[in-house]
């Protein structure tokens, strides 16, 4: 009898790993960074280089810092999502616009709309490293302490806007 | 012969482009660490790709940084840390040994060992159950087999 169940049951094992391997995302490389403080910069906005941010500045209140790029395709996909997103004014959407040439990036949310209050240059790179970013578009939630308390890898997508960011979002503002 | 040879080595004229930016270093010590980490830390975007072999922008941003780092006198240690803090323990080729990657550092030991009780067990069995335990049947038919052997066939 355990002739048959033996290969059965190592059968059925393998079976579900192979399973539970397909729906893993390899792509999603889980942040060190969570519910740790946004590490902090200092950089020109892009539509006034002469007025710096830091996230200091936003203390108190529930914010988006997207990774955002002109020359990135997919972030073009996540765009019009932002722009619904930032009419719902559910909190506040800081960009940063990841090695990017500034006229380009000014170009860009000219052409398809601006979703962001405010967006900050990072010509080199060094924040995006800062921010353990590694594909773009990224996008973090940070809580009113300076928290990050989630990271999304890839363009966000409708669904996960309502079934991720916005409840979030709404629990984050009822914290203290 | 010549042609051949000459056709053998222009075969491997790619391999000869080399990777990276052209860096100086203080000293022959610091060199080697910024050979070694490069050749350590995983290129996060093209995933089976060290940061010292890959050509993706993000590589070359790190590489940078690596750099830097040395240059302000960091020890390699630090620069992991560094890394680790950002990207997580993904980021290494070579990650530490603490209790979050302790499957990944004992699975395969832990799956040789399986292997070998395994074996061990099935040689025992096979073993214990080689002579005596053979049934009445097929006692006799050995039993027949070998005194054909010895006698030879008397049909």
């Amino acid at each position: 009898m355990l002739k048959y169940i033996l290969p059965l049951i190592l059968f059925i094992v393998l079976a579900v790993f192979l399973a539970l391997g397909l729906n893993l995302r390899p792509g999603d490389i889980p942040s060190p960074l969570l519910n740790k403080a946004a590490p902090a910069f200092l950089a020109p906005k892009l539509q006034s280089p002469d007025e710096k941010l830091t996230p200091a500045d936003l203390k108190g209140k529930v914010w988006l810092f997207n990774v955002w790029a002109s020359w990135c395709v997919s972030c073009r996909a996540e765009h019009p999502i932002l722009n619904q997103m930032a009419k719902t004014k559910a909190a506040i959407i800081v960009g940063l616009n990841y090695k990017d040439e500034p006229e380009a990036a000014k170009g860009w949310l000219a052409q398809l709309g601006n979703p962001y209050d405010v967006s900050i240059m990072d010509q080199d790179g060094r924040i995006g490293i800062d921010y353990g970013v590694y594909g773009v578009p990224e996008t973090f939630v940070i809580d009113k302490q300076g928290l990050i308390r989630y990271k999304h890898t890839g363009p966000v997508t409708a669904e996960d806007v309502q079934q991720i960011f916005l409840p979030l979002i709404a629990r984050l503002k009822a914290e203290n | 012969m010549k042609h051949l040879a000459i056709i053998f080595l222009l075969l491997f004229t790619g391999l000869a482009f080399a990777i990276g930016e052209y860096r100086t270093f203080d000293n022959p010590e610091q060199q080697k660490v910024y050979e070694n980490l490069t050749s350590e830390l995983r290129c996060l975007v093209c995933q089976n790709q060290t940061i010292g072999d890959s050509n993706a922008e993000l590589a070359a941003d790190l590489r940078r940084q690596v750099y830097e780092m040395l240059e302000q006198g960091k020890s390699k240690q630090e620069i992991i840390q560094f890394m680790t803090d950002r990207y997580g323990d993904f980021v290494l080729y070579n990650p530490q040994f603490k209790a979050k990657t302790g499957l990944l550092w004992l699975g395969p030991v832990a799956f040789l060992l399986i292997g070998l009780v395994t074996v061990f067990l099935l040689a025992r069995i096979k073993k214990s159950a080689a002579p005596g335990s053979l049934d009445a049947d097929k006692a006799e038919k050995l039993a027949k087999i070998r005194n054909l052997l010895e006698k030879g066939d008397p049909s």
